[in-house]
């Protein structure tokens, strides 16, 4: 998948999550939290400013929304408090990716010793 | 409407008034949709539905819509297989990798797609556990009293009567 496929799924998905809000029968509704496709579930975390995380998993995995609350954190962290990043642009700082490996590699060794 | 009522998982909303038709699957299921390949919305029932942002028919095109797009987007999305085509392109039902429900914090969205074309939609309550049966099941009461009926225009609107 190249740089405009992700462009696109994510003003796709963006525009996804809006929709959804509005089909809802009842009030209240936050957007699409997880959708179970036939070979993956996808998980969606909104913050309170509107970025949206989501991770893709294996269909039936557990506690991805702790997972994406850690990636949130690590957002915040490395990449919010980083005086060079500029609002809105592609984050290219070299902690996060470094520290976002190294939580994927820890949930996967935890998945492993299950 | 029993089959709602039995895969429903223990939670705690309010006990429905027992025997009333609305009651029993309004507290789990709020509407139902069901579209043909074209995009026409064959039947619309509701049991549940407080809020309403768009007029009847805008609201099924939003609704075929976004079920369009996830269908792009997932076939898209697939880890599992390396062909994937466009974005945008339109699907033959069964190609690509699909999508059978998803949820959000108010309501849970089941989907099914019929080889022909024929998409189920359920909107339920966001606790209800998986539905695919339930949605098969419609699917042949679909095709036993409504393929089946030799009165029936194929692309038009299902009649029907409504039995208590």
């Amino acid at each position: 998948m190249d740089t405009n496929d992700s462009l696109r799924l994510a003003s796709l998905w963006h525009s996804m999550h809006a929709i959804s809000q509005q089909l809802s029968p009842v009030v209240g509704c936050n957007g699409v939290e997880l959708l179970q496709a036939d070979n993956f579930d996808l998980h969606c975390f909104q913050s309170l400013t509107g970025t949206k995380f989501f991770v893709v998993c294996e269909p039936g995995m557990l506690h991805m929304e702790a997972l994406l609350k850690v990636i949130y954190e690590l957002y915040t962290d490395y990449v919010l408090k980083n005086p060079f990043y500029e609002m809105e642009m592609p984050i290219r700082c070299e902690l996060f990716d470094l520290n976002l490996t190294q939580v994927i590699q820890k949930d996967r060794v935890s998945l492993l010793g299950r | 409407m029993q089959f709602f009522s039995g895969s429903v998982d223990s939670t705690p909303s309010p006990a429905a008034p027992p025997g009333t038709a609305s009651g029993l699957s309004g507290n789990n299921a709020n509407m139902l949709y069901i579209f043909n390949r074209n995009g026409v919305c064959l039947l619309y029932h509701e049991w549940h539905r407080p809020l309403r942002t768009l007029d009847a028919q805008q609201d099924q095109k939003l609704m075929f819509g976004l079920l369009f797009s996830l269908r792009s987007f997932t076939a898209k999305m697939d880890p599992t297989s390396l062909d994937k085509g466009n974005l945008g392109v339109p699907l033959l039902p069964g190609q690509g990798c699909s999508f059978h429900s998803f949820r959000t914090n108010t309501y849970k969205l089941s989907f099914m797609e019929s080889p022909s074309g024929i998409k189920i939609i359920l909107v339920t309550h966001p606790k209800i556990s998986d539905l695919r049966d339930s949605l098969r099941h419609i699917y042949n009461i679909y095709v036993e009293y409504v393929v089946k009926n030799p009165l029936y225009i194929p692309g038009s609107p299902i009649k029907y009567v409504r039995k208590h």
